[in-house]
């Protein structure tokens, strides 16, 4: 793929600003910043906060698109914004504003705890009947390479909430599971070392769960990490629906792989550290 | 947690007219839930004229006088774009809900290609039949019931 060749310049940011101790409402604040070619929007707004305006508060971590805490609404499109460069999404024009569907804490920081309380709601753990074993386990649980790829996808969710705040259906129902929880549940149903497809299901299958996705597909184009929502939420319909009709196939729980018997163990491999829970 | 000061940020109705940079789909999720309200709104009032026969002839024919005029015609030939559009994306639509149609999980790969990309022919040949079907009826209500 041939890339443009981009040139520094200077862009205009709008940030939208919200104080809580002072403001009623947010209001936008206009800032000029010197673009060089590669510099993500975070570059551009560390830049704003250490020479213009230190008040400006933003969050963020790993500065590579892997913690998920700089979510914003970039020029009208939630991104993260330190994985997104100035020059590939303004010419001259930017504006950045926290997330919506978020309520906002202060300027850039939008308050994610719906995002984890969905999350935490459908069990984004292993479930199983066995708890004697999760709890003093005697063997791996095996899964094959397909069995893996299977949900692995979904499992690169970094919780950044871009998708929810990208979402139509959250817009005018805030009490709607939507693309992050959903997908997890789907994950999770989809693992068979799992077993809780009916645990969850209650809650997955409720007024506000899958049933009211209908594929604006929007999460899956924002989603910075490819974990493709739209996606999961129709396959894990797909099981409910199944489920419903009682057609929904019964997969056996993966099996438990005792130590192999029989073979001496290579000497130089170290034991594993006993279980500290 | 500690209590804090928030506001709001909700987009509500926006959320389905969206601002921008959109995909495809959203548009035609905003358009399905128009068209489908808007059909709401013509079956009430379809009930609501057909139910004036009880009322006698002259009712009834009063009220069909009305809908002769030109105005109601171009209505009547929203009601049905309405009805080719949401009947044939609504197969989309079970299509997808039933898992048809988006691919199966796979190792994203960047530039990332998602179910959207996957369901893609389906909806261009239905939102093309979707046309065809409106290109008919508009032939037949204007220039055949002169
Ligand atoms: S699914 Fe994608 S967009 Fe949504 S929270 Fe996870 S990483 Fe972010
Ligand atoms: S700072 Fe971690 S994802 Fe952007």
């Amino acid at each position: 793929m041939t890339k443009k060749v981009q040139k520094e310049t200077d862009i205009t940011f709008y940030i939208r600003r919200y104080n809580p101790e002072k403001d009623d409402k947010p209001h936008w604040q206009k800032f000029t910043v010197h673009v060089e070619p590669g510099m993500t929007v975070l570059d551009g707004l560390h830049n704003i906060k250490e020479t213009q305006d230190g008040t400006l508060s933003l969050r963020y971590s790993c500065r590579m698109g892997v913690c998920g805490s700089c979510g914003m609404l970039l020029n009208g499109r939630p991104s993260l914004a330190c994985n997104t460069q100035i020059l590939d999404i303004a010419k001259k024009v930017l504006t950045v504003a926290s997330l919506p569907n978020f309520d906002i804490v202060k300027d850039l920081v939008p308050d994610l705890t719906p995002l984890f309380e969905k999350h935490i709601s459908i069990h984004p753990h292993i479930l199983r009947g066995d708890s004697g074993e999760m709890l003093n386990p005697t063997g791996e649980f095996y899964q094959s390479p397909d069995e893996l790829t299977g949900y692995l996808q979904f499992t690169y969710c970094i919780k950044c909430g871009l998708c929810m705040s990208a979402c139509p259906t959250i817009a005018t129902d805030p009490e709607y599971l939507g693309p992050q929880a959903l997908p997890q549940s789907y994950r999770y149903s989809k693992d068979t070392r799992d077993d809780g497809f009916n645990q969850r299901k209650k809650i997955v299958g409720d007024t506000h769960g899958a049933f009211r996705c209908h594929y604006a597909g929007e999460c899956s184009n924002v989603c910075p990490k490819g974990v493709d929502p739209a996606r999961a939420i129709q396959l894990m319909k797909r099981q409910l629906v199944w489920d419903y009709l009682k057609l929904r196939r019964r997969r056996a729980k993966s099996p438990i792989l005792g130590k192999p018997e029989g073979v001496e163990r290579i000497p130089e491999i170290p034991e594993p550290p006993p279980f500290t829970v | 947690m500690a209590e804090h000061k928030s506001y709001s940020n909700k987009i509500g109705l926006w959320g389905w007219l969206g601002g921008g940079r959109w995909g495809f789909e959203r548009y035609l999720y905003t358009l399905h839930r128009i068209t489908g309200l808007g059909m709401l709104l013509y079956f009430c009032l379809h009930i609501f004229v057909t139910s004036s026969r009880v009322f006698g002839l002259d009712a009834w024919e009063k009220w069909m006088g009305t809908f002769e005029s030109p105005l109601f015609m171009v209505g009547e030939f929203l009601v049905f774009v309405a009805f080719a559009f949401h009947a044939l994306n609504g197969i989309r639509l079970i299509l997808i809900e039933l898992g048809f149609s988006v691919g199966k999980a796979e190792e994203p790969v960047y530039p990332y290609k998602s179910s959207l990309n996957v369901q893609r022919p389906l909806m261009v040949v239905l939102m093309i039949v979707a046309a065809v079907l409106v290109a008919a009826g508009g032939y037949d209500l204007f220039a055949l019931s002169h």
